[in-house]
């Protein structure tokens, strides 16, 4: 898609864009041709006010100086004909995720886009602000607008478009009407085999406490509390999942219990030992793996080769007498890439040539192979293919069934609803709700700061199922 | 093919850089009204001409592979060290002192703890701002450039009122022969520095290649956040990093004094503290990148000086060259473009 904006150039063939060849080879020809990408992370401004992202570039000017008036105008107007609602005065920096993304749209909107390219668009939202987007995406559709949605989740494929073109390793697996298709169907475009959606979840044998958070807290830069008397206990054999919308203490968490971030109030204790001021590398030694959810800035050193990033947290057992045991190590890494599926060339390619899902592979294959105590895994499929995503999964149970204790923190819904045995929901910081079995409208509800009364949940129902 | 052009791309896109910038050199000689054959025959020639010539282009090239070697240091763990002059002229300084005052002691034991001595002493004025950088966050470059400063004139602080020869001069009394470094060629200025350069250069090489320290030193430098999830302490390797990048900056120094000068004398050196950071860009932070890269700066220094003396062609074009040099380095997409076409 990238191409397509012309954010890279192709070695080979045509973009037609009505009919007629066209050369796109930077963005701003890509827009003065009608084209608007959305990015699945927002390229906005935190500084500054939606309406100054929106015209950025392309200010209305009066006297040499932006007239801000007819900016707010045109941004209401279009806002309005679409019936997107932002605040035009307000910072991106204090609007939620799912209003910045309407800034987003109304960014290619204002550049007169007729295309509109949105890149996974729903990994950030909840699934009430998905519902939203997609009455946005029909609306847009019904002015006359052309959408392009790359998305990895089957299911919005199948509420949303009306044809699907399926991508495989960089090449088109075909083209269907979506009336034509079923996710099963899809799936199997996908991988190019038939693939389970639901895994089967075999229970473990739970056991002893391994990891337990005693009320944990953590003060932002401002004194606010990004996270709030914290308890979570997770046993041998069994799988721990946190809900919630991401930024809401999610990623607070994950480094708290990593040990990268100091937390202000609270214990953690791992193996009946307390941790909570123990360094990343004691942690690691006392059997923590870590499956990081942004792999490519905690996870991985794109630049190293596979090696490299394969002993990444391991290295002292490679080491003898201060030197890396080259032999040792590729003994080592072989069997990793083997047993986890990593498809590369060699062991000396650099990991940024490797696609995403098979970077994940690398990176829950190292974390998986150092038999750990406790696994804390964090978005283990942000990102990945559907094949992935079933091996990841099958692999996260595969370690519940060796008796590990897993916190499984997760913003995909049916991941944690198929995979964990006990769900907390966080919200702001907060855990507001703990529960073993949860519907799926339960937990969006939840994620989304609501308390879940009967009314509202009947009502609700109605509302997910008119959609 | 393309697997050994990729292996050796870094390299072509040096010397590409470097043709170009005697290409765009070229024609400023010839702009300025000067013959472009006659300088860079003068230039080649004041180089390579002769043996005398080599020996000095070698004597400018030591001080370059060390100060280059300890700013691709820096950069493995992601920091850039400007202070390596005032972390030469600590290492000059102390090489000096230990040797003008142990120099009761024989050579073999001298020559190895005045080196060492130098090193250590760049080590620490490199430990500062690593240390700073660690605890407060303080910006090394900001740092390092304040610490030349202290570190040139504590030196000759310190000289003049303890050190200081008798005379007008601002120097220290020569350092016993025992302390020098023996001549590979007679009356020629090339030493044994030359070796204890390769030696370095090979045992850097080694510690990054194949070191467990080496492997977490550039892991920080390649991806912090990676470090420390992996449980390596950043802060920690940030401080080794400039201690070892301060220890071969010291040792430029302590060549220089023991090689060359054969005493301390304030403001010694021509900016090799400064020119190394072109090295190290040049030579691409590779231990060997930086020693070729030394060998060509070394050359254009004295190489130049001929050029002046002969073909009055004024030195600067030359540091015109160096900076088209390190200008085109730095622009690799341009490079890439010419290649292309």
């Amino acid at each position: 898609m990238n191409n397509l904006f012309g954010l890279y150039n192709p070695e080979e063939g045509e973009i037609f864009l009505r009919g007629k060849p066209c050369k796109i080879d930077n963005p701003s020809k890509a827009i003065k041709l009608g084209l608007g990408m959305i990015h699945q992370h927002f390229m906005l401004i935190d500084r500054l006010t939606t309406t100054e992202n929106i015209i950025v570039g392309e200010e209305p000017l009066k006297n040499g100086l932006i007239d801000m008036r007819k900016a707010r105008e045109q941004v209401k107007q279009i806002s309005n004909k679409y019936h997107l609602t932002v605040k035009t005065d307000e910072r991106i920096e204090n609007i939620s995720v799912g209003e910045q993304q309407r800034v987003e749209i109304l960014k290619v909107l204002y550049r007169k886009a007729e295309i509109l390219i949105f890149d996974e668009p729903t990994a950030v939202l909840t699934p009430q602000e998905v519902n939203n987007l997609f009455t946005t995406l029909r609306e847009l559709k019904a002015g006359g607008k052309t959408i392009i949605f790359i998305t990895h989740k089957l299911e919005e494929t199948m509420k949303i478009s009306d044809r699907v073109t399926v991508l495989r390793k960089g090449k088109v697996i075909g083209t269907v009407n979506t009336y034509d298709t079923n996710p099963k169907k899809l799936a199997r475009m996908m991988v190019g085999r038939e693939v389970l959606l639901n895994v089967n979840k075999e229970k473990g044998n739970v056991g002893d406490n391994v990891l337990e958070v005693k009320n944990l807290s953590l003060a932002g830069k401002h004194k606010n509390l990004l996270l709030k008397n914290i308890d979570i206990t997770i046993r041998k054999g069994e799988i721990v999942g946190i809900a919630g919308v991401s930024g809401n203490g999610q990623l607070e968490l994950e480094e708290c219990i990593a040990g990268l971030r100091k937390v202000t109030s609270g214990k953690i204790i791992l193996d009946d030992v307390d941790i909570t001021h123990a360094s990343t590398g004691i942690r690691r030694k006392r059997g923590l793996s870590h499956i990081p959810s942004d792999r490519l800035k905690r996870g991985l050193v794109p630049s190293y080769d596979l090696a490299k990033n394969i002993i990444l947290g391991s290295q002292n057992s490679f080491t003898k007498n201060g030197f890396l045991q080259k032999n040792d190590i590729n003994e080592y890494c072989k069997k990793v890439v083997e047993k986890f599926d990593v498809r590369c060339q060699s062991l000396n390619d650099t990991v940024d040539n490797l696609s995403g899902g098979n970077q994940q592979k690398l990176v829950i294959g190292r974390e998986l192979s150092t038999d750990p105590k406790f696994i804390l895994a964090a978005q283990p499929t942000r990102g990945v293919d559907v094949g992935a995503i079933e091996f990841i999964h099958k692999n996260i149970l595969e370690m519940r069934k060796q008796n590990k204790a897993i916190l499984l923190i997760s913003a995909e819904l049916e991941e944690l609803l198929s995979l964990a045995d006990k769900i907390l929901v966080i919200y702001e910081g907060e855990i507001v709700s703990k529960k073993n079995n949860y519907t799926k409208e339960e937990l969006g509800l939840l994620m989304a700061g609501k308390k879940v009364s009967a009314e509202e949940k009947l009502e609700t129902g109605n509302s997910i199922q008119n959609d | 093919m393309i697997k050994i052009l990729k292996k050796y791309e870094d390299a072509i896109y040096s010397l590409a850089a470097i043709l170009l910038a005697f290409l765009v050199g070229a024609v400023l000689i010839q702009l300025s009204g000067f013959s472009v054959i006659k300088a860079y025959t003068a230039l080649f020639d004041g180089a390579f001409g002769s043996v005398f010539n080599l020996t000095q282009t070698f004597m400018n090239t030591i001080p370059l592979i060390f100060t280059g070697l300890a700013v691709a240091i820096g950069f493995k763990s992601g920091l850039f060290n400007i202070g390596g002059e005032g972390q030469m002229y600590l290492g000059a300084f102390a090489t000096a002192i230990t040797a003008i005052y142990l120099g009761f002691l024989p050579g073999y034991i001298l020559i190895p703890l005045a080196l060492i001595m130098g090193g250590f002493a760049g080590s620490a004025w490199g430990f500062l701002p690593g240390y700073l950088k660690a605890k407060t966050g303080a910006h090394e470059v900001v740092t390092t450039i304040m610490m030349n400063y202290i570190g040139i004139l504590a030196t000759s602080y310190l000289l003049l009122k303890y050190f200081k020869e008798e005379g007008p001069i601002p120097q220290t009394v020569l350092i016993p022969e025992s302390a020098r470094l023996p001549e590979l060629i007679e009356y020629s200025r090339l030493t044994w520095a030359i070796f204890i350069a390769v030696f370095v250069i090979i045992i850097i090489d080694i510690f990054f290649k194949h070191t467990k320290l080496g492997y977490e030193i550039q892991t920080v430098g390649e991806n912090r956040s990676a470090a420390e999830y992996a449980g390596i302490n950043s802060n920690k390797m940030m401080v080794f990093s400039m201690m070892i990048s301060g220890f071969v900056a010291g040792l430029a120094g302590s060549t220089i004094v023991m090689g060359v000068l054969h005493r301390f004398i304030t403001n010694f050196s021509p900016g090799y503290g400064f020119t190394g950071i072109a090295v190290a860009v040049l030579g691409k932070n590779k231990p060997w990148g930086v020693f070729f890269a030394a060998i060509l700066f070394g050359a254009l220094q004295t190489g130049g000086i001929t050029m002046q003396l002969f073909a009055k062609i004024p030195m600067d074009l030359m540091v015109v060259i160096q900076g088209l040099v390190i200008l085109f380095v730095a622009a690799p997409i341009l490079i890439k473009k010419l290649l292309r076409k």
